[in-house]
């Protein structure tokens, strides 16, 4: 009967374990049919496990950790004959059904590569750089559990993980980069190829080409942890304050399980959330701040602007009259413009009466360099390139380019600063957008607001500090 | 109670006339709901499509093509918007159950307006799935509506295994071979019910089966129309 196991070579079972081995699947995410599948069974290869369990009050899906009440369902199935739950959570990824099993490998774990020399980048780093990437090589060789990297925006994380990738390399280890958002697993992955040439690099997102994750070096959005069990020695989570890994409990529960019972997590900021921060304090959680960028001048510090009537402006699809005032006297006119508002809605419709003024003082010459961005809009992926092609001059948006989207030479005017949406982190993220090349290291970040938030305060305050703390004076 | 789509809290509002009325409550938030987009004006009165005429061109080409009409009309709901492509392929093919309810009420009330008079001695008859597209979606959405309906559900239609309507052209699906095979003879009126009208070929399929097998006259109540 076991013809089927008994023909597989040793060379067939380390392809089977690379692409099973670290994933929790459904059985229709398991191609293999059905014979071969109760062998895999019988031999152990693949031990099932429940997949919705029943916790003291609770239910819990096994795949996202969901415990919702209302993201569970019941359902009369037709395939069991009987009623019973199913987890909405999750359900993008395919429905878990309580009367179907997950599948996790029980073979022997496969063998990664292990490299000599597999970076590729020629370039070097800065002073701030090499030493947080120093200490992320150490925290990876003495098998720390957790490290965190605080740099500012603009410090250059991106090169900053290449000594950790190499190290993992090195020692024959995996590892993945998560990140909150698809648009910067796309822009990342080219550019992780290219420093790691030799070295097969898998992009995980919702749509993505690739849907298995046989490689050793993964680079994905924290969402498609959801796919992995005990998989990485080394996690970097990109952004860990960021939506919707901040907002979303069943993120942080994938990540952990994500990664081996013996690894390393890193996390980048560049605002840490309280939790952390109280853990930086109490010397709880390992850490190193980058506080200078990599061209090596300070973060822009935000200016405010009282605005009266703005939410008459505002009602009325107007922008305030003190940020007419502040247009024709910016510092460098040549700046492109970023200009943020609280609601798709504002974005929108703002979008009018703001282009024949534009026209009028010559920010733009026609209305087609100006344009608005938001995150239903289903052309912000080709805006967003075209507004770094300088192809557009002034583009409103909300909070969706906060972070992750880098343009060399813009000034920032935030309207309605003090709308809730702008939290301090928001606040600290939307100014890191000004100043980022070294060609045009400093740009104006202006908010506009009717009466000064806590969050607004404690952004400037922030950003100061950290000013300080890289030896500028402020 | 959160929102079924957005899954937001959503406040009730007690009022006397739901504690009276023993109505359904809403699963959808107000701001979910306002993406609903219901057929109001003047429709096709063949095929609830909006029209400005009294028949749309597609019915009137159905008329020519069939002797005897299979189909007396058919009843839709809402329109085919964005939003109910959203919903409609995450309850349906993702398989998201519970999304069904979000129309449970709506369904009762066309059914109420427009076919009271099948109450008496009519059956509503689901549109069905292939025994294979069932077991891989582990409900049917048809006989989801069905249940929801004040009156008595037969299965008596079942379907054999063909490639996917919604991957077939328009001309492909109105000259695609009846797909259906009767289990039962009928002699008293039928209501189909399915999620969706799109060319009306489905349902008249079923409808030119159940007729031959007895079945004096046969209605569809569907949820939109595509
Ligand atoms: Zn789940
Ligand atoms: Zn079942
Ligand atoms: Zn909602
Ligand atoms: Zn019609």
């Amino acid at each position: 009967m076991n013809t089927i196991v008994e023909t597989i070579t040793p060379t067939q079972l380390e392809n089977l374990s690379r692409i099973f081995s670290g994933r929790i699947l459904l059985r229709r995410e398991i191609p293999l049919n059905e014979p071969t599948f109760q062998q895999f069974l019988d031999n152990q290869y693949l031990i099932p496990q429940k997949s919705i369990i029943k916790k003291l009050l609770a239910h819990q899906c096994m795949r996202c950790g969901n415990e919702k009440k209302s993201l569970f369902a019941k359902i009369p199935c037709s395939i069991c004959n009987k009623t019973h739950l199913y987890c909405r959570k999750c359900i993008q990824m395919g429905r878990v059904m309580e009367c179907e099993p997950l599948y996790t490998w029980g073979g022997e774990p496969p063998n990664w590569s292990t490299y000599k020399q597999p970076c590729t980048w020629d370039g070097t780093l800065t002073q701030g750089q090499l030493q947080a990437s120093n200490h992320m090589v150490q925290a990876i060789r003495s098998g720390e559990k957790e490290y965190l990297i605080w740099a500012v925006c603009g410090a250059g994380k991106t090169e900053m993980i290449f000594p950790a990738i190499t190290e993992t390399l090195q020692q024959g280890k995996r590892i993945c980069i998560a990140t909150p958002r698809a648009d910067v697993v796309r822009e990342l992955y080219p550019r992780l190829q290219k420093a790691f040439e030799e070295v097969p690099v898998q992009a995980l997102y919702g749509g993505s080409e690739t849907k298995d994750a046989t490689a050793q070096l993964i680079i994905a959005t924290t969402h498609q942890l959801l796919r992995f069990q005990h998989a990485f020695d080394v996690v970097i989570v990109d952004e860990i304050d960021a939506f919707p890994f901040h907002a979303d409990p069943s993120l942080p529960y994938s990540a952990n399980r994500a990664k081996k019972q013996d690894s390393t997590m890193i996390y980048l900021t560049a605002t840490p959330r309280k939790d952390h921060q109280k853990r930086i304090a109490k010397k709880t959680l390992p850490h190193t701040f980058v506080p200078v960028r990599f061209h090596g001048h300070p973060l822009p510090v935000p200016k405010t602007k009282i605005c009266f009537s703005l939410k008459k402006d505002l009602d009325e699809y107007r922008l305030p009259k003190a940020f007419y005032n502040w247009l024709p006297k910016r510092e460098n006119s040549k700046r492109q413009l970023l200009i943020f508002v609280p609601t798709i809605k504002l974005a929108e419709k703002m979008k009018d009466s703001l282009a024949s003024i534009l026209k009028k003082e010559k920010v733009i010459s026609s209305e087609a360099m100006l344009t608005s961005v938001h995150a239903e809009d289903v052309d912000r992926e080709e805006k967003v390139i075209q507004f770094r092609q300088k192809k557009i001059t002034v583009m409103i948006t909300t909070t969706i380019l906060e972070r992750g989207v880098t343009f060399p030479s813009v000034d920032v005017a935030i309207v309605d600063a003090g709308h809730s949406v702008f939290d301090e982190a928001a606040l600290v993220q939307i100014a890191g957008r000004a100043g980022r090349s070294a060609d045009d290291p400093i740009g104006e970040v202006i908010f506009f607001h009717d009466g000064k938030t806590e969050a607004m305060e404690r952004a400037i305050a922030s950003i100061k500090k950290m000013n300080k703390r890289g030896g500028f004076e402020t | 109670m959160n929102c079924a789509w957005c899954d937001t809290e959503i406040i009730l509002s007690l009022s006397w006339a739901n504690l009276i009325m023993l109505e359904k409550e809403e699963i959808l938030c107000s701001e979910c709901k306002l993406g609903l987009e219901w057929i109001n004006g003047n429709r096709c009165d063949r095929c609830s499509r909006n029209t400005t005429e009294k028949r749309c061109a597609d019915c009137m080409w159905w008329e020519e093509k069939e002797k005897n009409e299979s189909l007396q009309f058919n009843y839709s709901i809402f329109t085919y918007n964005p939003f109910m492509k959203e919903v409609i392929a995450k309850w349906k093919y993702r398989g998201d159950y519970y999304l069904g309810y979000i129309f449970e009420n709506y369904l009762m009330e066309a059914f109420k307006e427009n076919f009271s008079f099948l109450k008496k001695n009519g059956f509503v008859v689901p549109i069905p799935l292939s025994e294979e597209r069932l077991l891989e979606r582990g409900f049917n959405q048809a006989k989801m509506i069905a249940d929801f309906l004040k009156i008595e559900t037969k299965e008596i239609l079942t379907r054999l295994h063909g490639e996917k309507q919604s991957k077939k052209s328009r001309m492909e699906r109105i000259i695609s071979k009846n797909p259906f095979f009767i289990t039962e003879s009928i002699n008293k009126p039928v209501l189909l019910v399915d999620d969706i009208y799109t060319t009306g070929t489905t349902l008249r399929h079923a409808a030119r089966l159940l007729k031959k097998h007895g079945c004096p006259n046969v209605y569809a109540l569907t949820l939109v129309r595509g």
